[in-house]
């Protein structure tokens, strides 16, 4: 299962690209999109990402934060990160403007499982910033539509107001993506779901043999989609989650983000429920 | 006596001061070179220009919480065992800067630093620290990224090992399969007898540093006796494991069983003995720090004043602290019983799953150097259900 990029063992791991910010889009509250522009043109043209791969992002003076990348892996040397505004690195990132310089490192971990999922239903079931890494799994399925079979999201946020990418939705179900929304708090204008993500699952008819379910969000949420699914007879194998734990190196020396046996940075983010 | 380089695998007998000519062939080829030296009350690892800086006639005693040195008469150059440090602090040093770089005209550039290993020569070195070095190869330099640092460093090592013909309370390497006897991973192998020392070439570079010596070849009955003294100090340490006092007064010696062990703590994450140690523990992460497979790390900048020159170093981090497991909701391990946990089931359970191998060595430092005593083969037997 744990697929690694190909490193060249002469780099140094530590070794970063400077980049450009290109753009700054700001989504909803506390959370905005950058799009990165590498500025060694050779290294713009090598670089490659895999959907669920992470870079890590560095801004000198502040620290490095792992971020996902959240863009079509098919156009690679645009490099999209969709950031939520958490800790010293992401609120630094806040306050930069287009043209500034931060710098990369990546990409790293496991991809989500775009090829074993040919031929399948793929359920997406995610909660708020925990679209980001998912994204380009689904521009992947827009590219290739005809190699899986039904696709749904199952998308959850707060409130209507922190739904991610909602102007991309409608392109998104022309591609015969089927998008169930909900919220947890509910408001006058908002005519869609109320509730967890979890419960969108009572709006399928999962055919079980033949879904695989790719999860990110709140582990919390996580967990629930895992029963959904299980509930649904899904074998554990077909269950793909991203994990989130301090990842302070990227490549396995630092520690910080083992749970139990694995290191979250490169034997995942993205492990089967079987694996957990 | 002759000239060249001696064979791998060829034992000789040196005069004890001998050993001064390996020191002074070591320098003369570019090497720095460290050995044991008595330093605020411990052994540590210090420059060494002469056997004369060596600890000759000092011994340690280690218990729990404890360690003293006592100068006997009848003590020989290396009876002393292992103290606060290891190789670790040298190849995988305490603090490393993995970048740098300046702003210039608005613009960052950042590159990464020589990694030129200065050549490192260690005199003294045991067989649980050789062990614990081939451990943390598997984590820098066998996976799938390399540590540019640690790599230049383990390039330009030289060891000379030492067999111990003594054990403090605290080892337990026979049990983790890491000592007193070396085993491999060494240039020159030393073994003290009452009168010289039989010196055993393990490497090229050790058979032509060999060769400054005034070696002559070794008897039979040397060697015999060579070996005979590890294999009584395998023995003394097993059968004082077994003692439930000791005739003589001194602490009774440790034992770890290692059978079935990862699945034991495994099995038993939920042990009431977790919430135990945890009244004990302080998470003051002395364990980590002392250990000599430990690998944890943060890294962090440090910039100047006006932020315009920058450097990220590593530094050494551990598995006590909170902030190690930190997100953004809190840290995933909250209580000392959670990351006393970690580290023990890390260590001795799921390094199998990552390394294939454990990262215990039997040194006993954790032992050692724990302020309250707190001793890992006491922890594990007693999950086990043995009597302590």
């Amino acid at each position: 299962m744990t697929r690694l990029p190909e490193v060249a063992t002469s780099t140094s791991p530590w070794a970063v690209h400077l980049a450009r910010i290109e753009a700054i889009r700001a989504e909803v509250p506390g959370i905005a999109t950058y799009t990165l522009q590498f500025e060694d043109p050779d290294v713009a043209a090598a670089y490659r990402f895999e959907p669920g791969q992470f870079n890590m992002v560095y801004l000198p003076g502040f620290g490095e934060s792992a971020i996902s990348v959240s863009s079509d892996p098919a156009e690679p040397n645009r490099v999209l990160h969709t950031v939520r505004t958490v800790g010293n690195v992401t609120q630094a990132l806040a306050g930069m403007q287009v043209g500034d310089q931060i710098a990369l490192r990546g990409p790293f971990g496991t991809p989500w499982p775009i090829e074993s999922c040919c031929g399948m239903d793929v359920v997406i079931a995610t909660g708020g910033v925990g679209l980001a890494p998912l994204r380009p799994v689904i521009y992947h399925i827009m590219r290739h539509r005809e190699e899986y079979g039904r696709v749904f999201l199952l998308y959850g946020a707060r409130t209507s107001r922190d739904l991610l990418y909602t102007d991309e939705y409608a392109r998104w179900e022309e591609s015969n993506i089927e998008i169930e929304v909900t919220v947890d708090l509910g408001d006058p204008e908002w005519r869609g779901h109320v509730g967890v993500v979890p419960m969108l699952f009572y709006r399928l008819h999962l055919q079980a043999e033949k879904s695989c379910i790719l999860t990110c969000g709140p582990e919390i949420m996580m967990r629930f989609v895992i029963f959904e699914a299980l509930a649904r007879q899904v074998a554990p194998r077909n269950i793909h989650l991203s994990m989130e734990r301090n990842m302070n190196c990227g490549v396995g020396f630092c520690g910080h983000c083992q749970l139990g046996p694995k290191f979250v940075c490169k034997d995942g983010p993205v492990f089967t429920y079987e694996q957990m | 006596m002759t000239s060249g380089r001696l064979p791998i695998g060829s034992y000789v007998r040196i005069e004890k001061p001998s050993l001064q000519a390996i020191l002074e062939r070591l320098g003369r080829l570019g090497y720095r070179t460290i050995g044991p030296q008595v330093v605020d009350g411990a052994i540590v690892y210090a420059g060494l220009e002469s056997v004369n800086q060596l600890p000759v006639g000092w011994i340690d005693h280690q218990d729990g919480g404890t360690y003293r040195l006592e100068h006997r008469e009848d003590a020989g150059w290396f009876d002393y065992v292992v103290g606060p440090q290891s190789l670790k602090n040298y190849l995988f040093p305490s603090e490393q800067t993995v970048l740098e770089g300046q702003r210039v005209d608005g613009k960052w550039q950042l590159h990464s630093p020589q990694w030129a290993g200065e050549p490192l020569a260690v005199v003294g070195v045991r067989s649980c620290e050789i062990k614990a070095l081939a451990i943390q190869d598997r984590v820098f330099l066998e996976g799938p990224y390399v540590d540019p640092a640690y790599k230049a460093r383990r390039e330009n090592l030289f060891v000379l090992g030492v067999n111990c013909r003594r054990a403090a309370a605290t080892c337990f390497c026979h049990s983790m399969r890491a000592g007193p006897g070396l085993n491999s991973g060494y240039d020159l192998g030393l073994t003290e007898l009452d009168d010289c020392f039989v010196l055993e070439v393990g490497t090229k570079r050790g058979g032509d540093m060999a060769t400054a010596t005034d070696w002559t070849p070794c008897s039979l009955d040397q060697m015999r006796q060579a070996v005979a003294r590890v294999r009584q100090v395998k023995e003394s340490m097993r059968r004082r494991s077994e003692e439930a006092i000791s005739s003589d007064g001194s602490p009774r010696g440790r034992h770890l069983e290692t059978a079935e062990l990862r699945e034991l703590l495994l099995d038993n994450l939920e042990h009431p003995r977790w919430d135990e140690i945890a009244k004990r523990c302080l998470a003051c992460a002395n364990c980590t720090m002392v250990c000599p497979t430990c690998f944890c790390s943060s890294v962090d900048d440090v910039t100047d004043l006006l932020g315009e020159k920058v450097r990220r170093r590593r530094v050494w981090s551990s598995c006590f602290s909170a902030e190690h497991s930190q997100m953004s909701a809190g840290p995933v391990r909250q209580s000392p019983k959670a990351r006393y946990r970690q580290w023990l089931v890390h260590k001795l359970a799921t390094w199998w799953d990552q390394f294939d191998s454990t990262g215990c060595v039997g040194c006993g430092r954790c032992i050692t150097w724990c302020p309250v005593g707190i001793d890992l083969t006491e922890e594990v037997a007693a999950i086990r259900g043995e009597q302590a």
